[in-house]
């Protein structure tokens, strides 16, 4: 085990040099109470990097201080390209259709209307939402609303995509079905995504690298690389090797 | 809910109300009681039709001036709420204030009012909006600040400005909050617009029923008021109509 993470460690450090996001030194404090200590990380292009901690661990922070949204105390932020966010919440705003909701972004630009709506019907299918386009969000289920809300976030966006467990509000065989349609997604678009969660088989299913987080202050424990079933993602459900990446995960935490 | 439960839920209320209306004619028509004291339902609906000429073109002036002071109450608390919620210092300045005058007595003011602005419309125009504002103007602001900070901060990561954050987010998300200050505006306006009426005037549904009944005739005071009912209860239906087309979402 142990030498798979050194293994990892070694190929994430020659990928470094071509990072999307990279992070050098993040604290954040509020008031008192530390909630980030001297977090870095980086991102590469088309990789899928998820941030794995507990709750309380300042995960949400650290997206929020990635989008900017909120400024870090200490430490740098590069991000070399758009950022779209996407939370557990779907954010999607009930008076408006889902082809509105998802193009609100460009429609916020000033883009032009039709090209923008021509764009989201392009990738409807995609997402499922066929037939769903003039509808409001509440007619949707739970799954197909944080679809749309993933169009709206890789509209916004383009390459990279900060996902704020998504699927944590989902049952778990909706959530189980989104998950293969995120992986088809990424390949499919060439998308790169840091990926926050707390279920530990959910990040090494997903990802191709992973960041264990510790909880108050979040520091970084841990950087483990998903080394098995790379080509297709799914068949780790069914090996072995999850389990015992599972083991030594909760053995960190 | 299915169409019984609905035909239930107007069921009760009207058998009630028709059982009141039974008993009230039969106390006044058995015990003999005279129409100066208390008219029966029978005596209240023939005073309107036999009337119904003079009561129509006093209630047109009653609803011209509502209308008036309405529109207005909506204008300035519209005003006034973005500009609490675009500026906080305006917001800390006004909004105490605001819910401490709704503790001065309406009613008690009005006598001023007639004697600063005459009999006109002018002072009845004000009553209603010194009424009917409140409740807009606080619904609303209060609606913009219950926006939720998940979607304000994702206007801020899509660089949203101020106007089209209001615009596709605030303004929307306060409409529903809107709608249920405005009903509860719609149920005193003609209420306020009568009190002014009462206090001087020469036309209006309220100067109507101070003659009335300086003449004892009190069945042609009820039947006013059955106007009023009327009229105010159609007024909320026709909001409750524009705030299912405009919130239909909810």
């Amino acid at each position: 085990m142990q030498d798979r993470t050194l293994a990892g460690k070694a190929n994430s450090a020659a990928r470094e040099c071509d990072a999307l996001i990279r992070l050098d030194r993040i604290s954040k404090s509020y008031g008192a109470s530390e909630i980030l200590k001297d977090i870095a990380l980086h991102v590469g292009k088309g990789e899928f990097v998820s941030i794995l901690g507990p709750s309380g661990s300042g995960k949400s922070t650290l997206f929020n201080i990635i989008s900017g949204l909120v400024p870090a105390d200490e430490g740098t932020v590069h991000v070399n390209g758009q950022i779209g966010y996407m939370q557990q919440k779907d954010l999607l705003l009930p008076w408006k259709t889902v082809l509105d909701n998802i193009v609100l972004a460009l429609d916020l630009k000033g883009q032009d209307k039709k090209a923008s709506r021509a764009k989201a019907e392009a990738l409807i299918d995609r997402i499922g939402l066929r037939g769903y386009e003039r509808k409001y969000p509440s007619e949707l289920s739970g799954g197909m609303k944080q679809r749309a809300s993933f169009l709206r976030t890789f509209l916004a966006s383009g390459e990279i995509m900060l996902l704020d467990e998504p699927f944590g509000a989902l049952d778990s065989i909706t959530k189980s079905n989104m998950q293969t349609w995120l992986l088809e997604m990424q390949k499919a678009l060439g998308i790169t995504i840091l990926f926050i969660t707390h279920d530990i088989e959910e990040a090494i299913l997903l990802s191709d690298r992973i960041y264990v987080l510790s909880s108050r202050p979040g520091v970084l424990k841990e950087e483990l690389e998903v080394g098995f079933n790379r080509e297709n993602k799914r068949e780790r459900l069914v090996n072995p090797e999850l389990l015992i990446m599972k083991e030594a995960i909760k053995g960190l935490l | 809910m299915n169409k019984s439960k609905r035909m239930d839920q107007r069921l009760y209320p009207i058998a009630t109300l028709l059982l009141a209306i039974v008993l009230w004619q039969m106390v006044v028509t058995l015990g003999g009681i005279p129409l100066y004291i208390l008219p029966s339902p029978l005596d209240t609906v023939n005073a309107l039709i036999s009337d119904f000429g003079t009561i129509a073109g006093h209630v047109g002036m009653t609803l011209y001036e509502s209308i008036i002071g309405f529109t207005l109450s909506i204008l300035l608390a519209f005003v006034l709420g973005v500009m609490m919620d675009s500026f906080p210092i305006v917001k800390k300045s006004l909004y105490p204030i605001l819910i401490v005058s709704q503790t001065i007595p309406t009613i008690a003011l009005t006598p001023l009012f007639i004697v600063w602005f005459d009999f006109g419309l002018l002072p009845k125009v004000l009553i209603i909006i010194m009424v009917c504002f409140f409740p807009i103007c606080i619904s609303l602001v209060d609606g913009f600040e219950k926006v939720d900070k998940d979607y304000l901060n994702l206007f801020r990561t899509y660089k949203a400005s101020k106007l089209q954050t209001f615009i596709h987010l605030k303004l929307p998300y306060a409409l529903v909050n809107f709608f249920s200050g405005l009903k509860i505006a719609a149920t005193y306006m003609i209420m306020a617009a009568i009190i002014g009426e009462w206090q001087g005037g020469t036309k209006g549904i309220g100067v109507y029923m101070v003659r009335a009944k300086n003449a004892y005739a009190l069945d042609k005071v009820f039947g006013a008021i059955l106007v009023i009912v009327i009229i105010s209860v159609a007024f909320i239906y026709v909001i409750n109509m524009i705030a299912k087309k405009t919130t239909h979402w909810k």
